[in-house]
């Protein structure tokens, strides 16, 4: 079942490109051919959430078969509380970033379609992957795809913003197949499960914040942590909308994903270790962001800061290391996925039509279109935090997880303050960009005649809104997927805590 | 007096026996074959590869008796190690042969010599990995080099192919002194060219041994083109004819290191601690240098010419470990094995993009390739990948197993995971200017044209890719296989 949904959108690339060596493509069967099989794999990953028993702690639809045997490497895909969220999100966030390049990409149409579809891939199989060798094949897979993504299909930066992508996330990862390699050799074995169950063998304190660095440095380049996150303004604003979706709804979740999957059950006393350490740059990350975001003229590098700002708070749920922390971590990586991923998308609209993104060039948009500027403000405020909204519960956890987080020290409502100021910030920002693209006369001639949303937009949006307001409203189903799980790790941290703490 | 016989077993030379043969046949039939019948040459030293090819698979884990003059040890052995070598160049001699057949025809080069002088310099590498005893290293080498001189200059009157030529002999000829003077201290110093002899005596012989051993390094590291003994690579590789370049970025590349594995493993591993950081710091330096400078080229094959040095540096992290791991030798052939194809496939695709001797090379006349030839441009991307080293790719594959070789070895005192470290961030800098083709072909528009898209280069081009995907994909078969390999070779008992 895993398997299946992992590389069917790999069957859909296929068959595309059958049809270009038959020499029976046509843009309009490709496009076709993408959505259907985005749309299907979406449904596999619905059915697998119907196969999925929330209540088991661990792994669970286990595939499993040798790979490498004589290096103990093995094809194993699992899941579990942790990666069922992320899995669902990656599936649907693909199949509404396929279904919104319909009109926008016109050049190349069979070669973005299958880039697409390999990307959809190798993130489903980054989620599912429970050895670690599979895991990195996934994990620098994506790079390649992501890379013509931006390269071909972005803005006229893209060369610089590409190659700045793929050599930053390069040498992270790297770093992190060494720590990788280093377990497998002292354990004989490259299986998630069998390396936590024998971690006592690279448990020395130097060795183990060592590996934890290791795995650390590739994440936080991902998510982006700061300092490590200059690579993603450019990618940002250079990658064409699909991709700007997919990049935050998504590929940044990899990041974060990969500190809950890997960091804390392998090295949990380096986890306590470097937990105050990482927070401070989450709360840096959180304030920088917000902070950056605000004097941005080009509303796509705004909503791109303002990642880097959102994704600071799901780095501080993580090192909270309670089960409000982790579970909001999980949850806020959802909500950022479908917030900023609708405003990527919604930015994609206006682009598409008047080719700027400038600030300056908007205001009173409300008048021109006014179904559109709903939408936008419902996603404005979500991104915001606005309470009955998505966003608003994965932050409200997140903070109380840290208010009472023994990971930072007796202190830790000092993280928690600083962190609120986020949420302020957030706010302004936010709002800032509103008034200035709705708000105000509609004084430019250029913006009287844009068009409102239209059928196919709007579906889009109301499947990102339909999301958007059920974790807001009842977020309890959401968070029982993952409880167990969670309730699990955290248990296995606990009994390594007492070394650390005392 | 009596007269012994001595025990000769021509079987075992059989493989090279055969590809000699078969040139000088070739010599002889150049009497019969009409001027308007040449394309027989390409078909027939195919066939003479392939039957070199089947008998070495023959001979795969020989157990038979041995080639010993009297009273000696073995001047030739035939392991799995020397097998598994063999296949690696004729496999490299038969791609050349398919890449060769319209490009020499193109460029009025179609001599019957070629053929000829690229069976014998085969016959050469394939002795480098047999060859057990010094003398036979420093015939074996020479028996490679002089027809690679020959073929580098094959183009003349064109100055470029005649600059290559000259270079490469000179340098070349310096090296070979280099290593002849290696061999003459080493005598000098244990009293024995016989690589079992040199075992017995080396630990003893103080600095005179040394100074040998030191000259044997530094002469196959001209061969290999580790730096700073690389100046001769790139005008070289630039100059001579593009396939005689594929062929010697692989095959002459394979033959040093077939000497070097073989010579350090089994007559000095007792002085492992000598030279495993003399090589390992030559590794470090090749990295550098091999990536750094390849960043600023605009020439794909000069490219081509510091990516090469660049990958001698990667297996020469190999060498390092296999001083103390026996991982190390298995993963510098798993290396290779993952370099030739990933290699040759990308000088495949240059060879069709050259337009004239010499033009159509520059990194720029790549710009639009995707769009009018897209299966081509998607080949030359996953071979850039693969030299790259990202999964799921031969060259990942390759890389992958040397750093766990050098981890492994790290882990019993002499370590090498500054070493690992910086192959991993030169990594990083090869993306850079391996992408830059990625980038020409697929995301600017141009003119690229390939002038060249006849069967036998395709085929080419498919066997390549099919064997990188392969290494990429399922590298656990052949991990065991080069793993086996070191287990039956005669060194990994020295080495242990």
């Amino acid at each position: 079942m895993l398997t299946l949904v992992t590389f069917f959108p790999v069957l859909g690339a296929v068959i595309i490109l059958l049809l270009k060596l038959f020499k029976k493509e046509s843009d309009l069967l490709v496009k076709q051919l993408a959505v259907g099989t985005a749309i299907v794999t979406f449904g596999l990953s619905i059915a697998l959430l119907t196969q999925f028993n929330p209540a088991l702690g661990g792994l669970q639809l286990e595939n499993k078969a040798d790979w490498i045997p004589s290096w103990g490497i093995s094809y194993y895909l699992g899941i579990d509380g942790l990666s069922i969220l992320m899995v669902l999100l990656t599936t649907f966030i693909s199949m509404l970033a396929i279904a919104s390049s319909w009109t926008a990409i016109k050049e190349q149409v069979m070669q973005y379609y299958i880039f697409m579809l390999l990307l959809e891939a190798g993130m489903l199989g980054v989620f599912l992957a429970q050895d670690l060798f599979l895991f990195y094949i996934f994990w620098e897979f994506t790079l390649i795809p992501m890379y013509f993504l931006i390269g071909i299909w972005g803005g006229k930066n893209r060369i610089y913003a590409s190659i700045k992508f793929f050599l930053y996330t390069m040498a992270g990862s790297l770093l992190m197949l060494l720590a990788i390699l280093y377990m497998g050799i002292t354990n004989e074995t490259f299986s998630l499960p069998e390396l936590i169950a024998g971690r006592s063998a690279f448990a020395a304190v130097a060795v183990q914040n060592t590996l934890f660095l290791g795995f650390a440095i590739a994440f936080a380049i991902k998510v982006p942590v700061f300092p490590f996150h200059s690579w993603l303004p450019d990618a940002h604003t250079e990658a064409p909308t699909a991709g700007s979706i997919i990049l935050a709804g998504v590929l940044l979740k990899m990041g974060t994903y990969g500190f809950i999957r890997f960091n804390l059950p392998l090295f949990p006393e380096a986890a306590y270790h470097y937990a105050p350490m990482i927070a401070v740059l989450a709360i840096i990350g959180i304030i920088y962001g917000a902070i950056v975001s605000f004097p941005q003229k080009d509303v796509k590098k705004l909503v791109a800061y303002s990642s880097i700002s959102h994704l600071g708070f799901v780095m501080l749920g993580i090192f909270s290391l309670n089960e409000a922390g982790l579970q909001g971590a999980i949850l806020q990586g959802v909500n950022h996925g479908l917030s900023t991923g609708a405003l990527f998308f919604l930015v994609g609209i206006i682009y598409e039509q008047r080719h700027t993104r400038m600030m300056s060039d908007f205001g009173g948009l409300w008048k021109a279109m006014p179904v559109f500027a709903v939408l936008s403000l419902i996603v404005t405020l979500s991104s915001m935090g606005l309470p009955g909204l998505n966003g608003f519960v994965g932050e409200f956890t997140i903070l109380l997880g840290s208010m009472g987080a023994s990971s930072l020290g007796s202190h830790s409502w000092i993280y928690t303050a600083f962190a609120t100021t986020g949420v302020i910030l957030a706010a302004v920002y936010l709002l800032w960009m509103f008034q200035n693209v709705f708000m105000g006369p509609l004084d430019k001639e250029e913006n009287k005649k844009l068009r409102d949303i239209n059928g196919g937009e709007l579906a889009i949006m109301l499947s990102f809104l339909l999301f958007i307001f059920w974790i807001g409203i009842a977020p309890a189903a959401y968070f029982g997927l993952m409880d167990s799980t969670v309730a699990k790790l955290v248990a296995d941290l606990l009994s390594a805590a007492p070394l650390v703490l005392h | 007096m009596v007269f012994q016989v001595p025990s000769l077993y021509f079987v075992i030379i059989s493989p090279v026996l055969i590809v000699i043969g078969w040139g000088m046949l070739l010599m002889l039939l150049e009497f019969f074959i009409p001027e308007e019948r040449k394309g027989w040459y390409t078909w027939l030293s195919l066939v003479g590869l392939v039957l070199a090819f089947v008998q070495t698979m023959a001979l795969w884990g020989y157990e038979g008796g041995t080639f010993t003059p009297v009273g000696g040890h073995p001047m030739v052995v035939v392991d799995n190690y020397a097998n598994f070598l063999n296949l690696i160049f004729l496999i490299t001699g038969g791609l050349t042969i398919l890449l060769s057949m319209s490009y020499l025809r193109r460029f009025d080069m179609d001599k019957p010599e070629y053929y000829m002088l690229l069976l014998f310099s085969l016959s050469g590498m394939m002795l480098m990995g047999m060859a057990n005893d010094l003398i036979l290293v420093f015939l074996a080498l020479e028996l490679l080099s002089i027809p690679l001189y020959i073929m580098s200059g094959l183009a003349w009157p064109r100055p470029e192919s005649e600059e290559s030529a000259m270079k490469y002999f000179l340098l070349g000829a310096f090296s070979s002194g280099v290593f002849v003077f290696g061999i003459a201290l080493t005598y000098g110093a244990t009293g024995s060219t016989a690589l079992p002899d040199v075992l017995a005596g080396i630990s003893g012989s103080g600095s005179l041994g040394m100074a040998g051993v030191a000259m044997m390094l530094v002469g196959l590291g001209f061969k290999v083109a580790a730096a700073p003994f690389h100046m001769w690579t790139p005008d070289v590789y630039e100059g001579a004819p593009t396939v005689v370049t594929a062929f010697m970025s692989v095959g002459a590349k394979v033959g040093g290191f077939a000497a070097m594995l073989r010579i350090f493993l089994t007559a000095l591993p007792q002085i492992e601690a000598t030279w495993v950081p003399a090589v390992a710091v030559l590794a470090a330096l090749t990295l550098l240098v091999g990536n750094i400078v390849a960043l600023m080229q605009s020439n794909i094959k000069r490219m081509l010419a510091y990516s090469s040095i660049a990958h001698a540096g990667y297996i020469m992290i190999a060498v390092a470990a296999s001083g103390s791991s026996p991982q190390g030798l298995s993963a510098a052939l798993f290396y290779m094995l993952a370099y030739l194809f990933t290699n040759m496939g990308a000088f495949a695709i240059v060879i069709a993009m050259e337009r004239k001797y010499g033009e159509g090379l520059a990194l720029d006349d790549y710009k639009g390739l995707a769009k009018r030839h897209p299966l081509m441009a998607l080949a030359m991307a996953y071979f850039m990948l693969s030299l790259t080293g990202v999964p799921p790719t031969g060259g990942f594959s390759g890389k992958f197993y040397v750093f766990r070789a050098a981890i492994e070895a790290s882990s019993d005192g002499s370590s090498l995971l500054w070493l690992v470290i910086i192959g991993v961030l030169t990594s990083v800098i090869s993306g850079y200017y391996y992408l830059r083709v990625v980038y020409l072909m697929y995301m600017t528009d141009g003119e690229a044209e390939m002038v060249e898209l006849r069967w036998p280069l395709k085929t080419a081009v498919a066997i390549t890719v099919l064997a990188t995907v392969i290494l990429g994909f399922m590298p656990g078969a052949w991990f065991d296989v080069t793993r086996d390999v070191v287990l039956n070779s005669v060194m990994a008992l020295a080495g242990g």
